[in-house]
Order: C-alpha cells, then structure tokens, then sequence
C-alpha cells in the first residue's frame, strides 16, 4: 500500500515537471534581458539619480553603450527547471557460496544465484533559487525474496552563495568519508561494494540526517575540509546506534532515547587534497574519521578512522576519455567501544566492556584499455581482533575481483566479475556476475 | 575613545582604497574552457588578462577529467569563457559547484557563454540518444568559423569591458584589431580554398560542419555511425562505398580521434588522412587561434590540391 502511495507520489512529480520539459520558452538574449531588467528598476524607482547613485555605490555597471545588438540567435532554454535521470542497475549471476548475503552483504550486491535489479534510482536536482541547489535520489529495489522495496536516499539542499569558500549541505546524504562511501552504485568500478565499507557502514552505507560544512583552503593546490554533523541513529548508521548494532557485540541494545546532546551526534570530518603531479597524473589524497555514540551501552562509543588514495594517468590524446590507468585505495579502522552489556538472547549472561577493533582495506586498479573497454583487478582483506562475542559480521575475510567492463556509451554499460573469496572459519568461494546498467534521462557529470 | 575609531575607519578606509587601486591595477583572471576560446580571451585582454585552459590542446573536449586542481582555478577565476552549447557538460557542472566563486556563476559579468548570438546549427528537433550523443543547443564545433570566432570575441570584450571598466577602450580596440586581422585572414583562407569549393571530404566526428559551410566544402560522412558512437566495421564498409562513388580523397582526423581507423579507410579508398587538430596548441608553432587556422587551412588546401 505504501510503495503504490509513493509511486503514485512519483508519477505526479513526474508529471508536474513534464510540461516544463516540452514547454519551450522564448529566447531572450542576457544583454537585453540585463537592459530591461534596469529600465524596469528605474521605472519603479522613486528617483532615476538615487538608482545611478546605488549602482555606483554597488558597483553595478551603467548601461553598456559598447554593448552588441541583439544577437542573431540567444541560447535556447532547454529541459526544465530540474534534471531527472534513471539509472538501473541489472544483476545476473552464480556463487558457490550457500550464504551469499554473507559475502555480498551490501544493499546494491548481487544476492541470489539468477537475476536480481539490486538498484534502480531516480534522481531529480536543479538550483533552487540563485542560493541553493536541492538534489534527491529515490531508490528502488529488489531484494534477495524478490519484493520491492523503496527508500530515501539522499535528499538534501547545497549552498552556492557562502562567503569565504565555504559550502552548506543540508538534509539526508552519504558522508563524505573516504572515496567510495559517497558514491552511488552506478558508478562504481565494480558490481560490489567493498567488504570494509559494509564491516564499517552497513549494507547501505553511512548516510543520515545532518549538516555538513565545507571550507576550501586558499592553498595554492587543491584542499578541501570537510565536517558533517548526522544523526548516530537508524539503519544507515552502522557502527553507531544502528537497531542491528546487536550483531557486532551481541550485547541487549541500550534503546535510549537521545540524551546526551551534542555527543549524541556523529561527527565524520574530513581533509582531502589533490595535486597533478605531470599534465596526465593527478593524484587525490584524503584522510576521515567518524566519532559517535554506539549502543552497547549509555556512554559506549565508537571511532572510525579512514585513509584514502587515487592516482590516475591519462593519455593526452585520449579518445572519449582512453587509454588510462587508475589506482583507488583505501583503509579504514574501528575502534567499537562495547560496554559492559546483557548477551541478547541469553538469560542473565553478560559480555565485558572491551574494545572491538577491526581493519580493513581494499585496492584496484582499473587499466582503459582501448576506448570504452576497462580491465579492473581489486584485492580487498578484513580483519577483526577476537571479542567476548564471535559473529561472521567480524571474521577475516579476503578477496580477490578481477573484471572487464564495456561502455557502449557513456549511458549504458555491461561488465563481468569474478570474485574469490576466502573466509577463515568458512573457506573459499567462487562467484561470477554480470551487469547490465542503463541510464535514461539526465546524466550527472563525472567527479574526479 | 572617538579619537581610536576616526583612526581605526581611515585605517579601514585606507585599506579599502589600496585593495580598490590594487583590484585595478591586477590582471583580469581568465579561464577559458578550451585552448581556442583561451586564445581568443587573449587576443582581447591582451596584457590587462591572464588567461588559462582547462583541456589540453591535444585533449577530447568532450571527455576532460574534472580534476579537482580546476576547482582552485575556477576559485580563483574573475571570468570563465565557456562554449555555451554543452560541449562542456560532462565535466564542468561539478567543477563549477564546488569551485563556489560567484563572480562564474550563471547570469554573473565573469561569466562569459562564448556562443551567444552564434546561429548554432544542427539543433535537434527531439531529444533521442539512439541518435547518438547529439547537444540540445545544436553542433558545438563552430569556433573554426572565423565569422563565429568574431561573435565570440564580441561576447568577451563585451563582459571584459564590464568587468574591468578602465580598460574597455583597451578591449574594444582589441576587438576592432581582432576583427580586422580576421576579415583580412578570412579573404585569405577563402581564397587559398577557393579552388576546391565542393570538393568531398570526410570527417571521423561532426565536428567540422561549421568550417564546411564557410567554406564550400561538402561532407561526405562521418566514420562515426553517429555521433559519439565508435565507427562499426559495416557503417565504415557503407562510408568506403560512399567515398569511392563521390571521389571523396581526404579524411580529416583531430589527435585525439582513432587515426588508425581513419588509415584503413583511406587505404580502401585511395585517401588522404589529414591531422586536422581544431585546438590551437595541438600542432607545432600553433599557440594562436589565428595560426591553428593558418595551419588547418594550408593543411587542407594542400591535401585538396595534391587529390586533384
């Protein structure tokens, strides 16, 4: 009942921007629109020398008398007031792995032997107003029983106006730790998320409600300082006050409501740089942490802390962006502070305080080969140091992911994987998957 | 008490008035978007401007990597000159929310969309991309058509002008140079071509209508099935066949561009493939706009002329 409301929800939203699509407006060229735009002020005004006056004050320019004529043919306003774009994600493969949510356990992973959509977005963003930009991604799903499920995930405003470089956002968005946290899953490299990230953030990574303020440093290369300030609760906030959290140390759930205020929040900062080290080298270094409450007990708390590196060679005449060659690597720990707590499902059994601690990494390397052809290998370790509480969620884990993917353009993609993994307690595993991505709509641009 | 606040405001005043003279006396900062409206800028702002471009001559304007050094550029930018018909779409909207400089922002004097005015062809009636990889505001190749380059250099004395003020005489003289030293190479260039007025070429992208249509030429095809999409092995059978009926003998090819595909085309049509790179940089003694047109004119005369 609730997903054909939200769908019905959508198809009006949908239908409400379609006659700005189609609707095209009248050009108007930016000179004459400036001229009238001043005539009318000056209409309006009391007094023509007071307006003279503040354009002097303001440093507003007088009419430009050198100005051209009216051009032959203004820029045509096309599209709408905002972009919308669909992107979905088709998975189709086999594991020899009986537990496959076990190794593929984040939300857009391959799941099942056969066929599976994992993730199919709509994303719809434009400028607000000429003070902020507003961006949203729905996400719809199917999940490994084959029902659907939809979720918000992201929906926040970004200012474009702040004095002193600096930048707000505001809402719901993934936390801007590390490289791939942040990025949706059409454009990772590979099918699957990193098993660091779902250890550290869960399946859907770490995203929550929140602020996150932005400052780039007036360094002569590029620096960037990033703090977000989230809600620590929810399923989204694995390794804080996450409803799931039991699984991590095994403990009864302190389900208080927030209470100690600030300390209650999650604070994730972040630094990022970036330098060309040749006219075709440019390399991205970043460091993050994430600080916030858990909830093995009323003043447990957990610290993640993240490093990060990209390295990417492009050759000066690449056609459509190839040859090329990258490096992504990043390594995260935790530290889980678990409080003393009551073992969930046992009478009277009770776990120690003990700090949880666990590391994890992955690197890949991913060769354009020839225009639209990439060859990717990524080798990935977990680890976690033995607690009172033994789950899988913690064990050892490695794996090794070689993939070869093919852009038929820049809208559609198809690529195979073949993943080894290895669990300690479990043993080897061998997977294939295929993908098949298409997006129809609006296309964002690439970040580096 | 009074006496420390006149202070502090003439200090304050003071400072304000040596920030004002050094804001005046400072070179206007420029990025273009691509080398050949970076050379134009220059043209313009002459010694009053410094300018940057963001691709690299040799680079696929389509496919430039938004690094992340751009975004300190653009910070720091009094002015960006960009194409204006999405040829930039694929990098520059990210680079620009994040550079955070509202003196670039949409509709700001800095920010300066080189197209305006230009009567951009191929506007495509719908929005299909199985029709390939086509702009919605029309063909975004027009900058080797001196007539648009004029446009162009009209558009950025225009904002330089309202920008920097004290210099607009400055600007405006170096547009008139700039126009004139155009109407003179245009008569030039069209008379070095002149000879070859409707002979058949072949281009390996959509990207050379512009010059084309000013100067007689015809295009034949594109290796391209369509634009963006890699050349098939069955569309280049049908461009072969369609070359031979039309004695079409040269094939012009940018540097980023698949030369080789180019090559074996030519060697089933007895051919030429000619370098014919738009960004000025590209090729050797080519840093201006004027001496790319130089070498991409001479290049294709002597081509057409060595076909006849």
């Amino acid at each position: 009942m609730y997903i054909k409301q939200t769908f019905g929800a959508l198809a009006l939203l949908v239908c409400s921007a379609m006659p700005a699509l189609t609707g095209a407006q009248v050009p108007v060229p930016k000179s004459k629109q400036d001229s009238i735009a001043r005539a009318d002020s000056i209409a309006r005004a009391d007094s023509i020398a007071l307006v003279k006056q503040l354009e002097r004050e303001l440093g507003a320019q007088s009419a430009d008398t050198s100005a051209p004529a009216a051009p032959a043919q203004g820029p045509v306003a096309t599209g709408s007031y905002m972009n919308i774009g669909f992107v979905a994600l088709t998975d189709a493969g086999w594991s020899t792995a009986h537990d496959i949510g076990k190794i593929e356990r984040g939300d857009h992973d391959p799941k099942v032997n056969g066929f599976t959509i994992p993730n199919a977005e709509i994303s719809l963003d434009g400028n607000v107003d000429p003070y902020f930009k507003g961006f949203s991604n729905i996400v719809l799903k199917i999940d490994s029983a084959g029902d659907s499920g939809i979720e918000l995930e992201e929906a926040y405003g970004l200012t474009t106006s702040l004095p002193w470089n600096l930048q707000l956002k505001f809402g719901q968005f993934f936390a801007e730790f590390g490289r791939q946290n942040p990025q949706h899953p059409h454009s990772w490299a590979f099918i699957d998320a990193p098993l660091v990230l779902t250890r550290m953030f869960g399946p859907d990574g770490l995203r929550s409600q929140g602020m996150r303020l932005s400052w780039l440093l007036p360094t002569p290369f590029y620096t960037e300082a990033l703090v977000a300030v989230m809600n620590a609760t929810g399923e989204t906030a694995t390794s804080f006050r996450s409803p799931e959290s039991s699984e991590i140390h095994g403990g009864v759930i302190d389900d208080r409501p927030v209470s100690n205020g600030f300390s209650d929040l999650l604070i994730v900062p972040r630094v990022n740089t970036s330098f060309d080290l040749t006219e075709t080298q440019t390399v991205v270094l970043g460091v993050s942490g994430a600080f916030g409450p858990n909830n093995s007990g009323p003043s447990a708390r957990t610290q993640i802390y993240g490093a990060d590196l990209y390295w990417k060679w492009k050759a000066p005449t690449a056609q459509a962006g190839f040859p090329f060659l990258s490096l992504q690597t990043e390594a995260m720990w935790r530290h889980y502070d678990a409080a003393q707590r009551l073992e969930e499902g046992q009478l009277l059994a009770t776990l120690p305080g003990e700090v949880l601690k666990d590391r994890g990494g992955y690197a890949q390397v991913l060769w354009g080969i020839k225009p639209r052809i990439v060859a990717g290998l990524r080798g990935e370790f977990e680890h976690g140091d033995p607690g009172s509480f033994a789950t899988d969620l913690r064990d050892d884990q490695t794996r090794w992911s070689p993939n070869l993917t093919w852009y038929p353009t820049e809208f559609s993609r198809i690529g195979v994987q073949y993943n080894y993994d290895s669990r300690k307690a479990i043993g080897t595993d061998h997977s294939l998957w295929l993908q098949l991505q298409f997006l129809i709509g609006a296309h964002a641009a690439h970040k580096f | 008490m009074k006496m420390k606040m006149i202070n502090r405001m003439a200090a304050l005043g003071l400072g304000a008035v040596s920030f004002i003279s050094a804001q005046a006396t400072a070179q206007l900062k420029v990025v273009a978007t691509t080398p050949d409206l970076a050379s134009v800028a220059r043209e313009i702002g002459g010694d009053r401007v410094n300018v940057v471009a963001l691709a690299k001559p040799t680079e696929d304007p389509h496919f430039v990597d938004a690094k992340p050094s751009f975004i300190v550029t653009l910070n720091r930018a009094d002015a960006l000159v960009e194409g204006g018909a999405e040829l930039e779409l694929g990098w520059l909207p990210p680079l620009l929310e994040n550079s955070r400089n509202s003196k670039v922002a949409a509709g700001a004097p800095g920010r300066i969309v080189a197209s305006e005015g230009i009567r951009l062809l191929e506007i495509p009636t719908s929005f299909d991309r199985s029709k390939g990889d086509i702009h919605s505001l029309g063909n975004p190749h027009y900058m080797i058509d001196p007539a648009a380059a004029k446009i162009v250099a009209r558009n950025i004395a225009s904002h330089f002008s309202q920008l920097d003020p004290k210099n607009a005489a400055t600007y405006n003289a170096n547009l008139a140079r700039f126009n004139s030293r155009i109407d003179t190479k245009l008569a030039e260039w069209e008379k070095q071509l002149a000879p070859y007025r409707g002979a058949k070429i072949v281009t390996y992208h959509r990207d050379f209508i512009y010059f084309a249509q000013r100067f007689g030429l015809t295009i034949v095809d594109e290796l391209e099935p369509k634009p963006g999409i890699s050349p098939s092995p069955a569309h280049l059978a049908q461009v072969i066949g369609e070359m031979k009926r039309n004695n079409a003998k040269i094939i012009l090819v940018q540097p980023f561009q698949n030369r080789k595909t180019a090559e074996t085309v030519a060697r089933q049509t007895g051919a030429t493939v000619i370098d014919a790179p738009q960004q000025p940089g590209a090729a050797s003694n080519t840093s201006s706009y004027f001496d790319n047109m130089d070498n991409l004119v001479r290049a294709i005369a002597s081509a057409l002329g060595g076909a006849k």
